[in-house]
């Protein structure tokens, strides 16, 4: 079965090759060539490339909403960081008594505030299981509330991703405030360790970017199933003809409510593998604009394609890499542009062009 | 009532499906009851106490100039829209105005829309398994394929809507003509006990409009079907018993000779 799929779908085929490669050549060039040798991979491109595939993730969760739904989240990014902000506090308890304060319960920005206690919602992240349930959990509980309130009451279109940005502003606004307890606007930082294998270690390293690259496959092959399920004709439905759907019985709002509720987990997933890579989670990774700049990836790659998102945030985000370098200022107006010219020339994205050539020839 | 009936706009993510003919009860004769219905939009009376009975096993055309409200009626009875006053029942047990779209469609009430509308992006065959009969929780469509049953009714609708050689085409790349039968195909998949067809066959050619009305001759019977239509020429070939609708009242109901020859129907349609 998972064959005939693979050959129905070339590019998600040729994604699964390029991640399996990659996986196998990566850890080879950084820790079995010496880094004098031209082959060589850095310690930083791993980690850089890890990030990438966990922005791919997140562009998978949000083409599934978007692409095959036709709910514009505009605050994705809320999931993601949720996912984050759970596994930097499993992170945090692991540093102990090696904080600048030398607390062995308390993170250091607890002892800052004088606090006395560890707050109760911190209770239980000294366990790598606990935290890894929050990490769905967290995120995808409050997508199942906000998706139950906000698709029970028919709310759709612009006023539906109006509301998902005032969210992910909202939550960027409670997590600045210090009395939150995640670390105000410094957020959290300063790791040692996962499961005791220290983060600065190029073995760690090179582990979270085999990490990155399992949960992309793992990610693409648990979407591709749902589309291609009766599940995915249903929400295709809904997305082009929602009272056609409704009127042959199907519960519309219940079938958003789940796949914006898995999305929404997967988000959080991909946000936490990101965080130790990244070294720090704070407020910022609420801000409205990360929300935008994941929707420019995906409309880039191509929406309900799922391969053409994943490709197009690493796309995307290496070049936002490579620009930043030389012309930082010029970043966001060269997204911006970005954005208009694929919305105009390309409204299939990359994804689009590709299967043109295909067609044509 | 029972208790499973009084859910509004629930979400019922575990309870069953209405299971199919259990609530619906004809043996007082009709399988419709509008009874006063009224439905004003910001003033405008688009329905005015209208009240009108389908036998089961009917078919009635139902005509009326354009604004008379019909396409109205229709969104009263499958719960689009919900009238100021007026009872709606369907049989004599299922209140229609306590339940929602999907939980109308489940008790048995089909609809065809004006506009003809079928999933652009799917193909024939898979508009047909998607309106087809059976469970459409969440889960059954993400775990279970369809059944032997299901299948054999998605081929044999496809066959009797004459899209047999199409099932695989992209809908949206479908004649005018061939959609209405598409989305009149969807509806037969599901398995209604009472169909509503608004305008099915605007936008066919004679051939086509001659095979609807051979095929909702064979219809009536076992369902019951509603169609509104302004093609008089289609309405004198399928109709037993007509209405008129005008103003969002009945004007005149009876069989398609008294209609026509009635003096106020004749003024509503030279008033035009
Ligand atoms: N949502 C709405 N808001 C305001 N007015 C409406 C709405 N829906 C219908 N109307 C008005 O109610 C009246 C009845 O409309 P309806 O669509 O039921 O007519 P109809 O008999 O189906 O006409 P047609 O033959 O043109 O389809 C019309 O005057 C229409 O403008
Ligand atoms: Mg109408």
């Amino acid at each position: 079965m998972i064959t005939r799929w693979l050959m129905n779908d070339r590019g998600g085929a040729v994604m699964l090759g390029v991640l399996l490669l990659a996986a196998l050549v990566v850890p080879l060039a950084n820790l079995g060539i010496g880094a004098d040798s031209p082959l060589h991979v850095s310690t930083y491109t791993v980690t850089l490339l890890g990030k990438y595939l966990c922005y791919a993730v997140l562009a998978l969760a949000l083409d599934l909403v978007w692409g095959y739904c036709g709910v514009l989240s505009l605050g994705h990014g809320a999931f993601f960081a949720l996912g984050g902000y759970a596994m930097g506090m499993y992170l945090m308890r692991q540093i102990g008594e090696r904080g600048v304060y030398g607390n062995p319960l308390l993170p250091d920005f607890m002892v800052f505030l004088n606090w006395e206690r560890l707050p109760w919602y911190w209770h239980g992240f000294d366990m790598f299981w606990f935290a890894l349930v929050m990490v769905a959990l967290a995120p995808g509980l409050l997508a199942f509330v906000f998706g139950w309130l906000a698709f029970r009451s028919r709310v759709t279109g612009v006023y539906l991703s109006i509301i998902t940005q005032a969210l992910t502003y909202a939550l960027m606004l409670a997590f600045f405030r210090n009395e939150m307890g995640f670390g105000g606007n410094n957020g959290l930082t300063d790791f040692k360790d996962l499961l005791g294998f220290d983060l600065q270690a190029d073995a760690t390293r090179v582990s979270l970017f085999l990490a990155s690259a399992a949960l992309l496959a793992i990610a693409y092959v648990a979407c591709r199933h749902i589309t291609g399920s009766r599940l995915g004709r249903v929400v295709v439905a809904v997305r082009d003809a929602e009272n056609r759907a409704r009127f042959l019985g199907y519960r519309v709002e219940n079938y958003k409510l789940w796949v914006f509720t898995f999305s929404a987990v997967l988000a959080g997933l991909a946000g936490a593998l990101y965080v130790p890579q990244v070294g720090i989670i704070n407020p910022s990774e609420f801000q409205p604009l990360n929300s935008i700049e994941l929707v420019i990836w995906v409309a880039v790659g191509g929406r309900g394609t799922l391969w053409g998102a994943a490709a197009g945030a690493v796309l995307v985000n290496y070049a936002k890499t490579s620009f930043t370098a030389v012309l930082p200022e010029v970043w966001l107006f060269a997204l911006g542009a970005l954005f208009v010219l694929t919305t105009l020339l390309l409204p299939r994205g990359l994804a689009g062009l590709l299967r043109n050539r295909g067609e044509a020839r | 009532m029972t208790p499973l009936l009084r859910r509004d706009r629930v979400f019922d993510f575990l309870a069953p499906p209405l299971p199919p003919d259990a609530l619906l009860d004809t043996r007082h004769g009709p399988i419709l009851y509008l009874e006063d219905i009224s439905v004003s939009f910001d003033g405008f009376k688009a329905l005015d106490d209208l009240s009108l009975y389908i036998d089961d096993g009917e078919l009635r055309c139902i005509i009326g100039p354009n604004g008379a409200g019909k396409t109205t009626m229709m969104d009263v009875i499958t719960g689009r829209t919900r009238p100021d006053t007026g009872s709606a029942w369907f049989g004599s047990r299922v209140d229609l105005l306590r339940l929602d779209e999907p939980a109308i469609a489940g008790a048995g009430i089909g609809r065809k829309f004006q506009k003809p509308t079928v999933f652009e992006k799917l193909s024939v065959v898979q508009n047909l398994e998607l309106a087809c009969h059976g469970d459409k929780a969440v889960w059954r469509t993400l775990l279970a394929a369809l059944d032997a049953d299901q299948r054999a009714t998605v081929a044999g609708v496809l066959d009797t809507i004459g899209l047999a050689g199409h099932a695989h085409r992209e809908a949206g790349a479908l004649s005018h003509g061939q959609k209405q039968w598409l989305e009149i195909g969807m509806l037969l998949t599901q398995r209604p006990r009472l169909l509503l067809l608004d305008e099915p066959v605007a936008g066919m050619t004679q051939e086509e409009i001659e095979r609807t009305a051979e095929l909702f001759r064979a219809l009536a019977g076992a369902h019951s079907v509603v169609v509104v239509e302004h093609d008089m020429e289609f309405v004198r070939s399928i109709a037993n018993k007509v209405t008129v609708l005008h103003e969002g009242r009945v004007l005149v109901e009876g069989d398609m000779q008294a209609v026509q020859n009635d003096p106020r129907v004749i003024e509503v349609y030279l008033g035009e």
